[in-house]
């Protein structure tokens, strides 16, 4: 290898070193910080100086954080199933069935998702009042539709396209009505996309805060989100900033490590829907 | 179809048109029923010579030049970045897929948490940055990044550049994978330098998922919210247009003055995103021709 050759090799190596750096560190730096308490929490250690597991139990103990943890799976899950459901049929007709209007359609449905969620604030708080379900879980089961729905419906039609049309021919020539393809047939095929697609949304009402933050009032019914931003302590202006960590921490690994196990299924998600389409 | 499109109908639809409506009354939140039309008087209106409403606040101004700085700021620089850890990852080398994951962390983490995390490694006592910028001699004094003026738009940049250069690099990464081989074969037996080739054969073809990555990130910074709350709470140097909105919403209890300014928000991105469109078609229209 030359010279110049090696110089450039040392130079890529260099980048490739800084973005590994600068995407992991703020995170590995969060956990070291999580697990010191006292006057170590005050000097700034880059190594891990402590191993101290009372951040993890005050937040625990002293805030309803297994709670909040419990509705953001409860709610996220929800969303998902329901989410899906709704999108398989939708879907479906908008990949294979012709019809007047159709990329219209598409594309109100992507605005929807893409819009700003504050422009429908009031009118959702309004319904949300109306139906009972202010301060409840409900309310952002039924208000995460506004970008679970078009976003699955989006990404699986995508998915749906590229779907052999001999399958239902096939499958029409048979005899079988559009509901028994659509589950019969396409079902079986989409355990990968479904799978990606329901991972995708998953983290998208996992991580929801506007609506969590205006629907929801009393600490027993927040998600994860709203209960660490809202950590406060004993006064205004100091933040238990051990407890902080830890909270983010506790939710943040798990779901790093499902991201990674399953990278490519998101990968393949998130490309199909944004280029694709 | 039918039912999705109705709950559709019925969180979408329904809400937009309700606070579009709101922003034409008095409505506060406690009593949403005993709303009462009062015009244009929310966006404009003429009190003993004075004028008020939403167009005459200057906080709402500055509001829409904050959320505009920051979209066109931000996109800039995640299009650079992820162009750049796009081209890494194009390339193969040892240990590629544990970097490619890597650099999928920022993107994993919740915004919520990528703001606080953020909010103490920026902290004007403790933060490490502060810190690392004095041991590395160029920093005297620490600075309070989320505190001073002049410094908080730039840690709000700052964090969400970090957050959504992952998002970026991905899309940009698919598309140079779709790239056809053989055009880079002819550009090297031609002897072309890497730069042009890049320049002249890679930026052209990747150019519509580009554009496209850019629109998803363009339409996703316009309506910021939960960044700027959690990492610089009551900030006027980064409200956001969104911020502003929930605040009078919500905070202030207006529900009519805050829906007028909900509705401004949405017409401005509908206004944006329908000339964007447009601007997009006339432009393939024109290739045709």
């Amino acid at each position: 290898m030359t010279a110049k050759g090696t110089l450039r090799g040392a130079g890529f190596l260099a980048l490739v070193a800084i973005i590994v750096m600068v995407s992991v560190f703020p995170l590995y730096y969060a956990v070291v910080t999580s697990l010191e308490s006292g006057a170590a929490l005050f000097e700034v250690n880059y190594l891990p100086a402590a191993l101290d597991w009372s951040n993890y139990r005050a937040v625990f103990r002293e805030q309803p954080f297994g709670r909040n943890i419990l509705n953001s799976v409860m709610v996220a899950t929800g969303v998902v199933l329901a989410g899906l459901a709704l999108s398989v049929t939708a879907s479906f007709a908008l990949a294979r069935i012709p019809f007047r209007g159709r990329t219209l359609l598409l594309m109100t449905l992507l605005a929807v998702a893409m819009f700003p969620q504050v422009a429908v604030l009031s009118g959702l708080f309004e319904l949300v009042r109306t139906l009972g379900l202010y301060n409840s879980l409900g309310s952002l089961g039924l208000s995460y539709m506004i970008f679970t729905l078009p976003f699955t419906t989006w990404v699986l039609t995508a998915f749906m396209r590229d779907l052999p049309g001999e399958l239902e021919e096939a499958a029409i020539m048979d005899g079988a009505r559009p509901l028994t393809i659509v589950v019969r047939v396409f079902l079986p095929l989409m355990g990968p996309a479904l799978a990606a697609t329901g991972l995708l949304a998953f983290i998208a009402a996992w991580n929801e805060f506007l609506f969590a933050l205006t629907f929801t009032l009393t600490h027993d019914q927040r998600t994860v989100p709203v209960a660490i931003a809202l950590i406060s302590g004993a006064s205004q202006y100091e933040l238990p900033w051990g407890q902080v960590m830890a909270a983010s921490v506790a939710v943040t690994v798990p779901l790093v490590l499902m991201v990674l196990v399953f990278q490519r299924r998101i990968v393949a998600g998130l490309t199909t829907g944004a280029i694709k389409g | 179809m039918a039912p999705a499109l109705l709950v559709l109908v019925l969180v979408a639809a329904w809400p937009l048109l309700r606070t579009i409506w709101f922003g034409f009354t008095d409505a506060r939140l406690g009593d949403l029923g005993g709303a009462s039309w009062i015009g244009l008087r929310n966006y404009l209106d003429v009190r003993d010579g004075q004028w008020t409403g939403l167009l005459a606040d200057p906080l709402w101004w500055h509001a829409v030049r904050n959320t505009l700085v920051f979209t066109v700021v931000s996109v800039a620089l995640e299009t650079v970045f992820g162009l750049v850890v796009a081209l890494v990852l194009h390339r193969s080398f040892p240990g590629r897929a544990w970097v490619r994951a890597a650099v999928l962390i920022p993107w994993a983490i919740p915004t919520i948490v990528s703001a606080k995390i953020w909010g103490w490694i920026l902290h004007d006592q403790f933060g490490l940055l502060n810190d690392l910028l004095q041991r590395a001699g160029w920093l005297a004094e620490p600075l309070a990044w989320t505190a001073d003026p002049a410094l908080a738009m730039g840690s709000v940049i700052l964090v969400d550049v970090w957050k959504t250069t992952p998002f970026m690099a991905l899309l940009i990464l698919a598309a140079l994978q779709m790239l056809p081989k053989d055009c880079y074969e002819a550009a090297r037996v031609d002897g072309v330098p890497p730069v042009s080739a890049f320049l002249h054969i890679t930026l052209p073809l990747i150019a519509p998922a580009l554009i496209v990555a850019v629109t998803f990130r363009v339409l996703d910074a316009l309506r910021i919210f939960d960044l700027v709350y959690v990492l610089t709470p009551n900030r006027p140097e980064t409200l956001s247009m969104s911020v502003y909105a929930r605040q009078q919403l919500v905070d202030f209890q207006s529900v009519g003055y805050g829906s007028a300014a909900s509705t401004l928000l949405f017409l401005t991105v509908a206004l944006l995103t329908v000339a964007w469109l447009g601007y997009g078609r006339h432009r393939v229209e024109a290739q045709h021709a």
